[in-house]
């Protein structure tokens, strides 16, 4: 099954549970989805649970904050989260504050997901990974769909949420084929998942970097390395306990994502093991994040850009060599 | 549609009724008097804007509406949170910032919320609440509720992309939607001339095939009969109207305003609208209502703030353990 599918499997599921439920976002209609995730679901749910909308996003955001404060369970599609920063007021002035500022009165349950990453030469405007900067704001829930299985089955488990949820999606893996179980699983949604167990190094990523990391690891073992592979899925709250105790076993930890290097989701977590669990490592957190440049359009630099697995082994192995075992 | 409405026809029936109006107007202009005196003692803290002058336009609308009806407003909220019934000394409470406060003292001058009274704040990003009230519309209608949504905004708020899409929006999805611009001619200390290319703002309603009304929002009865008919040919048609009520502040923009942009004679002008004072004349010729009467009211008014100071007064500071409560709601199933 294709991530894309897996996605579509999760947006059905919910629609058929709750008739309070509806999609909208631009394109996702008659279009099908700028990439193809919802197509199919206007004809199998009619036009008021999959709602086209203008391009306006601060608009339909607005639009899907107020329809959850309504009594509706609103599904917002932002076609890529570059374009989420027009939205921003409302995600984080609207969503993540009424409950607060109405001293609990205001429950904003709108889920908003977002197609994040490189990966299809869209050059710098259609290709940033925005993830630590909705990881910042108190308020959201913010998750990453990493492999097909969350992909499939992350919506309906977070569906009852009560409050505001981003779901970063991920455009460069969509056609990406896996093996699902036929019969959907629950997923815990608040707990980060160890999608490999490994003793000599700890790898902690998300998104795009799960399935790079995973390649990474099965070449590293191959050179006597058993890595570890953290996929933290969620980026607020982070689940700090599975990491820490990923590294109280290998003492070891290397971060991975392609958000900008400096201030992203490993400059939070290096700092939090380094207030935490420091005695326990036996070489410095090493982190590798995105080249800082907005993401050119040649596949050769555009690639380059991002950490790829071959980045990964080389920081692994250098990693590894950093006070001796 | 028609612009040029007619005051309610008076008579003895309606004597309790404007009674109630008048005394609701007092009871907005007493309480902003009253708090702008709480600020200078530094009681209430933040920015405090207030609504002396515009009166008129909140008590009016709310007269339209029922219970079921939800409400959105601005940051210059008082005069909306009261007319809609939100008690005065929970108000107050909120402004001094405490837990009594009917946002928990967490949302203050800015930010009054009373669920219960469907009033959804009191949001201080100018027109940010305009594609909220738009979702809360598209809500009533997917859930086939007769409830309208009432969204207050300045003229200020319609130079805003906001304003743009959520007028948009509310006319592409026919929700029924009540958009009350209250054109007080400043936004801040810009008047509107120097902001708005077009300055007859219903036009920009006719722009998104929206029906629009123009309303003299210093005469509260003109209001209300104004707001009656926008409410009405909403529930009618289900689809949403634009109602532009002219109105003015007699005062700054908030308490930091030294108010540099306009002339005092202009203010003055205005001042001969007062909307308070004109009701009170209007029963005088039509009914009689009398000097003790008003002053009934008057003494009506004064009791009420003085318990709602009280209660702010001997309201509790939230314990600072309590701080990073509602971040995330408290009854999570995730």
């Amino acid at each position: 099954m294709t991530y894309r599918e897996a996605l579509k499997q999760g947006i059905r599921q919910v629609l058929q549970h709750d008739q309070r439920a509806f999609l909208m976002g631009e394109d996702v209609g008659r279009y099908g989805g700028a990439f193809a995730v919802s197509k199919g679901l206007l004809a199998e749910f009619g036009a008021e649970r999959i709602m086209d909308v203008p391009l306006s996003e601060s608009g339909f955001m607005g639009a899907g904050i107020g329809a959850a404060i309504g009594g509706m369970r609103p599904i917002v599609e932002i076609m890529t989260v570059n374009f989420s920063l027009l939205a921003m007021d409302q995600i984080v002035n609207n969503a993540a504050t009424l409950l607060h500022m109405s001293g609990g009165q205001v429950n904003v349950p709108v889920i908003v997901r977002m197609g994040s990453g490189i990966g299809r030469q869209l050059a710098a405007q259609h290709s940033h990974s925005w993830e630590p900067l909705y990881a910042h704001i108190p308020g959201l829930k913010v998750f990453s769909i990493g492999t097909h299985e969350d992909a499939r089955n992350f919506l309906p488990a977070i569906f009852d949420h009560p409050d505001p949820v981003i779901i970063f999606e991920y455009t460069s893996m969509l056609n990406m084929e896996a093996e699902l179980p036929t019969e959907p699983e629950n997923v815990n949604t608040h707990l980060a998942a160890i999608r490999k167990t490994g003793k000599d190094i700890s790898l902690v990523t998300y998104g795009t970097g799960v399935y790079k990391s995973l390649e990474a690891a099965n070449t590293l073992l191959a050179d006597g390395i058993d890595v570890e592979v953290i996929d933290l899925r969620v980026l607020r709250p982070i689940d700090y306990t599975t990491v820490f105790n990923s590294i109280r076993k290998t003492h070891r930890a290397v971060l991975v994502e392609d958000a900008w290097g400096s201030v992203n989701i490993s400059s939070e977590i290096s700092a939090r093991i380094m207030e935490n669990i420091f005695y326990e490592l036996d070489a410095p957190v090493r982190r590798l994040g995105g080249v800082e440049v907005p993401i050119p359009y040649p596949k050769h630099l555009e690639d380059a850009s991002v950490p790829q697995p071959a980045d990964i082994i080389n920081l692994v192995k250098n990693s590894m060599r950093h006070g001796g075992v | 549609m028609d612009t040029t409405l007619k005051a309610g026809t008076a008579g003895q029936d309606n004597v309790d009724h404007y009674t109630n109006i008048l005394y609701q107007m007092q009871l907005i202009r007493r309480f902003e008097e009253r708090s702008a005196e709480l600020y200078t003692q530094s009681l209430i803290r933040g920015f405090l804007h207030l609504y002396v002058g515009e009166e008129a336009v909140a008590v009016g609308v709310m007269q339209a509406l029922t219970g079921e009806d939800s409400i959105l407003s601005t940051y210059r909220e008082h005069g909306h949170a009261l007319a809609r019934g939100v008690d005065a000394g929970r108000i107050m409470a909120e402004m001094y910032g405490k837990q009594e406060g009917c946002s928990r003292g967490r949302g203050g001058s800015m930010h009054l919320f009373d669920a219960s009274k469907k009033f959804y704040g009191g949001n201080a990003i100018v027109g940010g609440h305009l594609p909220m009230a738009v979702g809360m519309a598209l809500a009533a209608k997917k859930q086939g509720k007769a409830s309208v949504t009432c969204c207050f905004f300045g003229e200020g708020a319609a130079a805003e992309g906001e304003f743009h899409e959520a007028m948009n929006l509310a006319a592409l999805w026919s929700v029924p939607l009540l958009l009350v611009c209250e054109n007080n001619l400043y936004a801040m200390g810009t008047a509107i001339r120097f902001s708005h290319s077009e300055t007859h703002l219903e036009k920009k309603g006719e722009g998104y095939g929206m029906a629009t009304m123009v309303v003299d929002g210093m005469d509260v009865l003109k209001v209300e009969a104004a707001a009656k008919q926008a409410v009405d040919t909403i529930r009618q048609t289900g689809k949403p109207l634009l109602l532009v009520a002219n109105t003015y502040r007699f005062r700054a923009h908030s308490m930091f305003d030294a108010e540099l942009y306009r002339e005092k004679t202009e203010v003055e002008e205005w001042k001969q609208k007062d909307p308070i004072p004109a009701l009170y004349r209007y029963m005088k010729e039509q009914f009689g209502f009398s000097e003790a009467a008003f002053q009934g009211i008057e003494s009506k008014v004064e009791e009420e703030i003085k318990a709602a100071i009280d209660f702010a007064e001997k309201g509790k500071w939230e314990p600072v353990e309590e701080l990073t409560r509602f971040v995330h709601s408290e009854t999570q199933t995730n």
